[in-house]
């Protein structure tokens, strides 16, 4: 109960960094990237697609025949050079929808890696429940209290213990950050203030004054971390924040969460594990194909990723970026010329430190008797595996017996691309 | 001392081999005055004390006043009801709520199936579906305007309308109602119990949750809560039980395989003993879990989401009243023999065996202990005395599980009235917007403007995804966030900007002008005038500022003290 923000005497110090002596260790480490145990912080960004994106449209098998028998008003026509409605070739088999061209360059410098056939061994296709699964990460039991992102919290202890260690930019607090690890959510970082117009300044004083008299005193205590992250967020100034090397936000509810992520980031507050989502993937009719309402959607997703690689230019060496959803979609397109809940998806998982410009797992294939329960895309990658490969070889968590309970995550299932 | 003496009488009269012999003795911290001891109640009986409530009981005397909570049925409340009287879903059927409340999409694909869908609607729904320019979604904004008035002219309401209303009916019950208790363990099983309204049709099933299963049954027998929660539709939707079948049913040719029934699912029968009976640690194995799913298979929900009650309706139809209601599915049920904790459950008892097994449930020692332990941590600490567990599991046991009994051993035991036990509890955030409002005696509608304020400091009703519920311990609120959340409550309330709540703070301070009478009235209103100097001081600086009492009042409610009870 004892965790400090940090001394607010040092806060002011963090424009002129390595000049002040009263600086407190914590700021300087957290300030120049290190962390308590003297390595670089590592930094997770995890994107929930949510509503069940339709992998095979978003990463398109076009080397499949059956692929086109299967969707024959919806499919993504094969790469054709100068034709900017077909997909976008990666490696002969595999083409990004044509609306995620922003992903191409990453791809093409190796910093994009995509995990196909990849998800929940559950069969479960009732959204809530999936979600549920893959916040927890442990498919069909329900009853987990955490969310793995806590788990990992807990796992690895943190001597800095700063208030922004995990933060979800979301109206409500993400089952996969729930847990006994504190954790922050924020729908916006200018609403993590005292809001009351003029009077604000004034009130924050006075609570200050209250909560500083009581010590030994765990209400008390987190009162006085909070105007401690308060003040600092304010110093830090979300309303001004301009992005860097040209980088530019959907500007959209899912590309603002994006830019205050990356706005976290910069200002060295010791984020550590960053969590947001953006939903609307539940196409079941009128899905479309190059264009559409998926094309819009994969459109505001790819670039709000590209643009939040492009702003965090250099940083991008610590951060990984992680994206998920929570099962895939029919293969066959159905009657309304949409598509309908499946199984295996693809993930993406971006960062200098990547080893991108592959797509990781075994292809299971979509002819009829190599369909999941006669239907749906088969699984090869165990969702647990991906995160598990994070958690140790980016984010150096030492021990991962305790990440997902009921599953034993070992090193030689992990694919290699980090 | 009155009051012990017959707090001790009182025990021994549910109780007599239990009385503890420590009560005399213990005097290490200073026992709690009259006063004290009637806040204590009426925070912990309750949600806080309204102007003048402490007078009130103090002139009725507090052992009256417990035992008239613990009869909620003698007590009578017109103001509450006539407050939720216009709250329409309250008193709807489920039949009727999938009627007037249907899902869009799911109205329209039937609308279209049987050739009613208006052109203009069509047309709109499938504009909706085209390529908007990015960053200008108006096609979606005329789709909404399209649907809404449909939707008006039909005399039908989004299906969100049902979670607002019924938010509000708890919301307004628990600052109105005069059977504080009652809300208080409708609160307390409402999360022992949880269902989450975003799953599936939960949302159009807890109305019925919230009317038949649990207020009927909150101070009632535990083992009938417990059948009642069994056999309510929005469990077996949440816990998945409706979809449970047994794996060796006939099959039946089915259309749509997503509709296909996939055997028997454990969900139900694991958290039926986890977190609503023997607890956790319990002393049952998987195999009792596969066995228990095997008793439960075809419990289920007629017309789960409810049919094509909306178009049935608007053709004239008769609805089916049984939508979304409890039904036996004997072809579904596995009717083979099951062993259950060693209770051998022969062949062929049919629906009898899911009632079996809640009954040996519900008279397990584990069960007694697991409830006991619950109760005395939401109304004692957060660390509950064992001694006072083990007594409340006693009585449990001798009252076959009498919920009104048990709570009497908790209110009477020397462990609730000690010192050590006052205004120890962090309130939850229904506990605090509720208690905030009480104790200033504001006006509200119960809208989302109160419903808001819960989210943001992390207690939306009916909005706990996991079967476990909210937590009831201080480590699960104090956080940053939340505590931030609660300061700006507390200020947004006494500035009168929580949307559909209204204080009169002039009323509040009792005509006062004198600055400092007002800020002591406030004080004394508020936290009974317990606070310490230093605080004290520090509101009255506040004093020489503009709008003074608005601040302070705000400061109160975002002290620490006010966040305790």
């Amino acid at each position: 109960m004892n965790r400090r923000f940090f001394l607010k005497s040092g806060s002011i110090a963090l424009a002129s960094l390595g000049t002040s002596l009263s600086t407190p260790s914590f700021l300087e480490r957290v300030v120049s990237g290190a962390n308590a145990e003297g390595g670089k912080r590592k930094t997770l960004i995890a994107i929930f697609q949510r509503g069940a994106v339709d992998g095979l449209n978003m990463v398109v098998p076009f080397g499949e025949s059956s692929y086109y028998d299967l969707r024959p008003s919806i499919a993504i026509a094969k790469p054709q050079t100068g034709n900017a409605e077909t997909a976008i070739d990666l490696d002969g088999f595999f083409g990004l929808h044509p609306s995620m061209s922003s992903f191409k360059p990453l791809w093409d410098s190796k910093r994009l890696a995509i995990i196909h056939a990849s998800g929940s061994p559950d069969n479960t296709r009732s959204h809530f429940d999936a979600q549920d699964y893959m916040e927890s990460a442990t498919p069909g039991v329900k009853s987990t209290p955490d969310g793995w992102l806590n788990r990992y919290l807990q796992a690895k202890r943190d001597r800095d213990e700063t208030t922004f260690r995990a933060v979800a930019i979301a109206g409500k607090m993400p089952r996969v950050l729930q847990g006994s690890a504190p954790t922050l959510t924020i729908s916006n970082l200018s609403d993590f203030a005292i809001r009351a117009g003029k009077s604000s300044a004034n009130l924050q004083n006075g609570f200050e004054a209250i909560y500083a008299q009581k010590t030994n005193d765990a209400l008390a205590n987190t009162g006085r971390e909070t105007f401690e992250a308060v003040d600092y967020l304010k110093r830090v100034n979300p309303a001004q924040y301009k992005p860097e090397n040209g980088a530019q936000y959907p500007r959209t509810p899912f590309g603002n969460s994006l830019l205050q992520i990356a706005q976290l980031i910069k200002a060295g507050v010791g984020l550590e594990v960053a969590f947001t989502d953006i939903d609307g993937w539940d196409t079941h009719v009128n899905q479309g194909n190059a264009r559409g309402q998926l094309a819009n959607l994969l459109g505001q997703f790819s670039s709000g990723i590209a643009a939040l690689y492009q702003d965090l230019g250099q940083r991008m060496d610590d951060v990984v970026i992680l994206t998920m959803s929570e099962f895939g979609r029919t293969v066959r397109e159905n009657g309304n010329r949409g598509t309908d809940h499946g199984h295996a998806n693809a993930m993406f998982v971006l960062g200098n430190g990547v080893r991108g410009g592959k797509v990781y797992g075994r292809w299971p294939g979509l002819k009829n008797d190599q369909l999941y329960e006669g239907r749906d895309l088969a699984l090869t990658t165990d969702f647990r595996d991906v995160f598990g490969e994070i958690a140790v070889r980016h984010m150096h968590l030492e021990k991962i017996d305790r990440l997902f309970p009921g599953y034993s995550a070992k090193q030689a299932q992990f694919k290699g691309f980090i | 001392m009155k009051f012990l003496v017959s707090a001790i009488l009182a025990l021994s009269i549910v109780a007599p081999s239990i009385v503890p012999a420590a009560v005399q003795k213990r005097a290490k911290a200073p026992a709690l005055t009259e006063e004290q001891r009637i806040v204590h109640v009426l925070n912990r009986l309750g949600f806080g004390p309204r102007p003048g409530d402490v007078e009130r009981v103090k002139a009725m005397g507090l052992e009256a006043y417990i035992n008239q909570q613990l009869s909620p049925e003698k007590i009578t409340d017109t103001v509450a009801e006539n407050k939720v009287k216009d709250l329409n879903v309250l008193n709807m059927t489920t039949a009727d709520l999938y009627a007037k409340f249907p899902q869009p999409g799911q109205l329209l694909r039937q609308l279209q199936a049987r050739g009613m869908l208006p052109a203009e609607v069509a047309e709109a729904r499938e504009k909706r579906d085209q390529p908007a320019q990015p960053g200008n979604p108006l096609e979606n904004e005329n789709y909404r305007k399209v649907l809404e008035e449909y939707y008006r002219e039909n005399g039908l309401q989004r299906p969100q309308r049902i979670l607002v209303e019924l938010q509000a009916s708890r919301i307004l019950r628990a600052v109105y109602s005069e059977r504080q208790l009652q809300e208080v363990m409708v609160d307390f099983w409402t999360n022992h119990f949880n269902v989450f309204a975003g799953k599936g049709a939960d949302r159009w099933l807890l109305p019925a949750y919230d009317r038949d299963t649990i207020r009927p049954h909150a101070m009632g027998k535990f083992g009938a809560l417990l059948q009642a929660t069994a056999q309510s539709p929005a469990m077996l939707f949440y816990l998945d039980n409706f979809q449970s079948v047994s794996p060796n049913m006939r099959p039946r040719p089915l259309a749509n395989p997503q509709q296909q029934r996939r055997g028997i699912n454990e969900n139900y029968a694991r958290e039926l003993m986890e977190l609503h009976t023997l607890g956790v640690d319990g002393g049952y194995t998987q195999k009792d879990v596969q066995e228990v799913a095997r008793c439960f298979t075809g419990w289920t929900i007629f017309q789960p989401r409810g049919g094509a009650a909306a178009v049935n309706a608007m053709t004239g139809e008769t609805a089916r009243r049984t939508a979304g209601t409890f039904f036996f599915n004997a072809r579904t049920h596995d009717d083979g023999e099951k062993t259950v904790l060693g209770h051998k459950i022969p062949a062929g008892g049919g629906f009898k065996d899911g009632l079996t097994v809640l009954d040996i449930l519900a008279r397990h020692p584990s069960t007694a202990k697991f409830i006991a332990t619950k109760l005395v941590r939401h109304f004692v600490a957060d660390n509950p005395p064992k001694s006072l567990v083990d007594r409340v599991a006693a009585t449990f046991i001798k009252t076959d599980g009498d919920i009104r009994e048990t709570l009497k051993t908790i209110f009477f035991s020397n462990e609730f009235n000690s010192p050590e036990a006052y205004r120890v509890k962090i309130k939850r955030p229904f506990e605090l917007v509720i208690s905030a409002i009480r104790t200033l005696g504001a006006d509200t509608n119960g809208g989302p403007g109160t419903h808001q304020w819960l989210a943001r400091m992390g207690e939306p009703l009916y909005g706990f995804q996991t079967p476990n519920g909210y937590s009831d311990a201080a480590e699960s609120w104090v956080n940053t966030g939340g505590l931030l959340e609660r300061m700006n409550f507390g200020l947004a309330l006494a500035g009168n900007r929580v949307q559909g709540t209204r204080v009169d703070l002039a009323r509040l301070t009792n005509g006062q002008t004198s600055q400092s009478k007002v800020m002591d009235e406030a004080l004394k209103t508020i936290l009974a005038g317990e606070i310490s100097p230093s605080t004290r001081e520090t509101l009255a600086k506040q004093l020489d500022q503009s709008d003074p009492v608005t601040k302070v009042v705000g400061l109160i409610l975002g002290t620490p003290e006010f966040q305790r009870q």
